[in-house]
């Protein structure tokens, strides 16, 4: 701390100047560069980075669609047809966005389940993953008030059936209702709200990812072994070894976007939006966009109005109070053979709610959503206290580098992979 | 090894997720068997538009289906990328009377077509259209082959789909029974009959003829985009898996000592 | 920490060292390719869009225009200004010498028909609107437009006489269908 300036390490002159006043430079360098990271990452480790990116690719090319947009009910879809046949590349951006919303919730999906398998959620990171679960209510409700825009079927009677959610809260809820609607029904008042909404989300959402960072740059990452690095041999610094790993991973990402974008484009979407918003007429069958199937299952097997809001709120609310809820001290289910068993069988049973909130209200299939949402809660509130309890783990590796170097990491001499190195002298 | 496993399972998720919903969306049919598949060539993953079969199926639009279907994301200059010439396209347009207005006397008038408007439409607006077909609405068909499950096929099959009511199956007064059709009854009458459209250069007019073309060219009105978007992504799959190959070996070479 | 932790680029005496640094440039140059080609879509989106560029062109029926008389109509957003100039009019456009001109052009060279001068309204300085067009208006000391905003002159065959404006008012593509009707665009 010279004279009030940052004590910058920064060799070119002009970056210099700016570190020592600004030391984003440095933050960088100390936060992505020679930030320690486990040695043991796979490549599940892949997806928070997925993830910013596809939230980079979200907000470029939402706000390039919103240039040509018009929020109304009149003009909506037809602004939205121009865009896919009269703007330059419209098409292109536009299918981007709509699958990007598809890609962000599988990368996400994976994101958090990656964390529930390998205990990411446990002290110290109850924060993190907290921030996590914002994130996750964040983009649902983008995604939803997004999927309203086109102005087709879908997204009419899609955005009925949500926003009525909030009528089964006693009293109150006709009158929330009312004011989310800006009126009597879906209507102009709505689409325009929830233009101007799903605008202003993405960078909630930015916000709050940026304290996801933070958080998890305190705590530092949790890895496939669930124990904390315990020296210098545990890390790798974050550059190279992460930056490449990850671009690896996300090239591969950016494969199955494309084949999506470029040669199934509306796969994962319904016809019926394409049919424009018609509030004298409900399809047949509405079912959401595919990634809140498993929550729409949950709403349906419930005969109570207010019961199945509640059980389905409960079912996300459910993922704060997760730290809390698994009480074993071991992280990685690889040291813990029953709970491992459980939650992949947790995951098909996921799975079954997707498939389940697809079929139509009717049975089979509500008395398989039924049987589904018991398992969905017993998991989290029978068998997680009482495995914490009762399971017993297999012994935890000694530390990360005797995991993945063998025994040689603990002897004497030279460790490869830069273990030695030197002080940085750049990067 | 376990590299291996964590690629499976991600991959184990991808492929369930997406097989998990998506297919869940088609399964939804109601009573409507599934349209048999008409081998159309855009239908395949790297397929194109036929030219000819498109513009045949404008003209049976044009003569059948405008006076009542409307197309209102369509121009008459998009034809130009049908593979008419843009003589063609203005001696089409000009064929058509299109309202325009307030004139400065504020009266609205009728002129001849320009490339630059809109197909015309068959109905001042939704209402007369009702009133006009017995209170059934005739959708508009900018982009129904991306409104239907099916697509294309549904359309061919809807199509040649009309056939004698099954005994025991009485039809509503007014309506027609079609095999393709949620719940069979539809208000639209059989709209081709052989020979009814006479094409340039005596290309076959049966109704499987004509369906066909009509079908196609409705799905390239839907997915104008549908070529040029096929030939960008083969590019962008090439680009990305060279790069894919780079940055795994990069990554190779510099996790070699770390291991 | 930082002592023990490896740094990239640091191992220039292994062996592998020059594939690695070849591979990594093939990889960072593919990478900024990709990067730089998906920009173009975003970029390309902002000219105008297919439907704009074949916005209509403008028929204007010039029949009931007396001389003397000036209309305005819109083509492409924009105001085109029609008048059917009178013989002075005329005669004061041509006898201009070209030296005393900003942006030299002849009268002939800006009508099709002498008694027709068709051009786009919108003042060469900042994009306002000349006023000349209502006989009330201001013509400005040449008897053509004067442009309210800063003050520029324009003459009888609508060129730049006095003021800031750079260039005369732009002719825009026209052409006569008939002997009372034009169409512009």
């Amino acid at each position: 701390m010279a004279g009030g300036l940052h004590d910058s390490q920064i060799a070119n002159p002009v970056i210099r100047w700016i570190d020592q006043r600004l030391p984003v430079f440095t933050m960088m360098q100390k936060e992505y560069g020679v930030f320690p990271t486990p040695r043991n990452f796979n490549y599940f480790w892949n997806f928070g980075a997925l993830a910013m990116i596809n939230l980079v690719i979200m907000i470029v090319t939402g706000i390039v669609l919103a240039m040509h947009y018009t929020p109304h009910v009149t003009m909506a879809f037809d602004s939205v047809e121009r865009i896919m046949r009269d703007v330059n590349f419209g098409w292109l951006i536009r299918y981007a966005h709509a699958n990007g919303a598809s890609m962000f919730f599988i990368v996400v999906y994976i994101h958090i389940w990656r964390g529930m398998y390998y205990g990411s959620f446990k002290a110290p990171r109850e924060l993190l993953w907290m921030l996590g679960v914002v994130i996750f209510l964040l983009m649902m409700a983008t995604a939803f008030m997004g999927y309203v825009l086109p102005w087709g079927q879908m997204s009419f009677w899609g955005a009925t059936v949500i926003t009525n959610l909030f009528s089964a809260i006693p009293l109150v809820g006709d009158t929330i209702v009312t004011y989310l609607w800006g009126g009597f029904s879906v209507d102009n008042p709505t689409l325009n709200r929830f233009f101007s909404l799903h605008y202003l989300l993405p960078f909630v959402i930015t916000g709050v990812v940026f304290l996801h960072i933070a958080a998890l740059h305190i705590t530092g990452s949790n890895n496939p072994l669930g124990i904390e690095p315990k020296g210098p041999q545990d890390t790798l610094p974050f550059h190279p070894y992460y930056t490449i790993k990850d671009s690896v991973g996300i090239v591969v990402y950016l494969m199955v976007f494309a084949v999506l974008v470029f040669f199934a484009p509306n796969y994962l979407g319904h016809p019926d939006n394409y049919i424009p918003a018609n509030p004298m007429v409900t399809p047949a069958h509405i079912v959401p966009e595919w990634y809140f199937l498993p929550f729409y299952a949950i709403l349906r097997a419930v005969p109570d109005k207010l019961g199945g809001v509640l059980l389905m709120g409960g079912s996300i609310v459910l993922l704060f109070v997760l730290p809390w809820l698994d009480t074993s001290k071991v992280r990685s289910l690889r040291f813990r053979p029953i709970s491992r068993v459980l939650f992949l069988l947790w995951t098909i049973n996921f799975f079954v709610l997707m498939w389940c909130g697809a079929k139509p209200a009717e049975q089979p299939y509500v008395l398989i959503s039924q049987i589904s949402t018991m398992i969905y809660f017993g998991y989290f509130l029978v068998a997680l206290p009482l495995l914490g309890r009762f399971e017993r783990p297999l012994p935890l590796p000694e530390s990360i580098a005797v995991a993945v170097l063998g025994p040689k990491a603990l002897g004497a001499g030279p460790l490869p992979g830069g273990v030695t190195a030197k002080p940085m002298e750049k990067a | 090894m376990r590299k291996i496993q964590a690629l499976l399972l991600v991959a184990g998720l991808l492929g369930g997720g997406l097989s998990g919903a998506a297919p869940a969306f088609a399964a939804d049919d109601h009573a409507a068997p599934q349209a048999p598949d008409a081998g159309f060539s855009f239908n395949r993953i790297f397929g194109t538009f036929d030219r000819a079969s498109a513009q045949r199926g404008f003209q049976v639009y044009k003569e059948v289906c405008s006076s009542c279907h409307s197309m209102r994301q369509m121009y008459y200059r998009n034809l130009t990328d049908l593979g008419l010439s843009p003589d063609q396209v203005r001696n089409i347009a000009a064929s058509f009377q299109i309202t325009d207005g307030p004139n400065d006397e504020g009266a609205m008038f009728e002129r001849a077509g320009r490339v630059s408007d809109h197909f015309r439409r068959p109905f001042a607006n939704d209402n007369a259209a009702r009133a006009a077909n017995g209170g059934a609405f005739p959708p508009d068909l900018s982009v129904i082959t991306k409104a239907r499950e099916g697509g294309a096929n549904y359309i061919h099959a809807l199509l040649t789909g009309y056939r004698e009511p099954p005994a025991g199956v009485t039809v509503m007064e007014g309506m027609h029974y079609n095999a393709y059709f949620p719940g069979h009854q539809i208000a639209m009458a059989p709209p081709l009959n052989d020979g009814q459209v006479e094409f340039a250069g005596g290309a076959p007019n049966t109704v499987e003829a004509m369906a066909r073309d009509v079908s196609t060219f409705l799905a390239w009105a839907a997915e104008p985009e549908l070529e040029a978007r096929r030939a960008l992504g083969v590019k962008i799959l090439i680009f990305l898996g060279i790069l894919g190959v780079l940055a795994y070996l990069t990554k190779r070479k510099i996790w070699a000592d770390a291991h | 920490m930082a002592d023990a932790l490896a740094t990239p680029g640091t191992h220039g005496d292994h062996p592998g060292s020059t594939k690695r640094d070849f591979l990594k440039l093939t990889a960072v140059a593919f990478a900024a390719v990709g990067t730089g080609a998906i920009v173009w879509p975003f970029v390309s989106q902002l000219a105008p869009a297919r439907d704009v560029l074949a916005l209509a062109s403008t028929d204007v029926d010039i029949g009931p225009i007396t001389v003397g008389q000036a209309v305005t109509v819109m083509w492409r957003g924009k105001p085109v200004f029609l008048r059917h100039r009178t013989e002075e009019e005329i005669a004061a456009a041509r006898a201009v010498p070209m030296d005393e001109l900003k942006d030299p052009a002849t009268d002939e060279s800006r009508v099709q028909r002498a008694p027709w001068l068709v051009v786009v309204g919108v003042c060469t300085h900042l994009g306002c609107i000349p006023l000349g067009q209502k006989p009330t208006d201001p013509k400005g000391d040449y008897g053509g437009w004067f442009c309210p905003c800063h003050g520029s002159h324009y003459d009888t065959s609508a060129r730049i006489r006095k003021g800031p404006a750079p260039l005369n008012l732009p002719v825009p593509g026209y052409a006569f269908t008939s002997d009372t009707a034009i169409r512009i665009g």
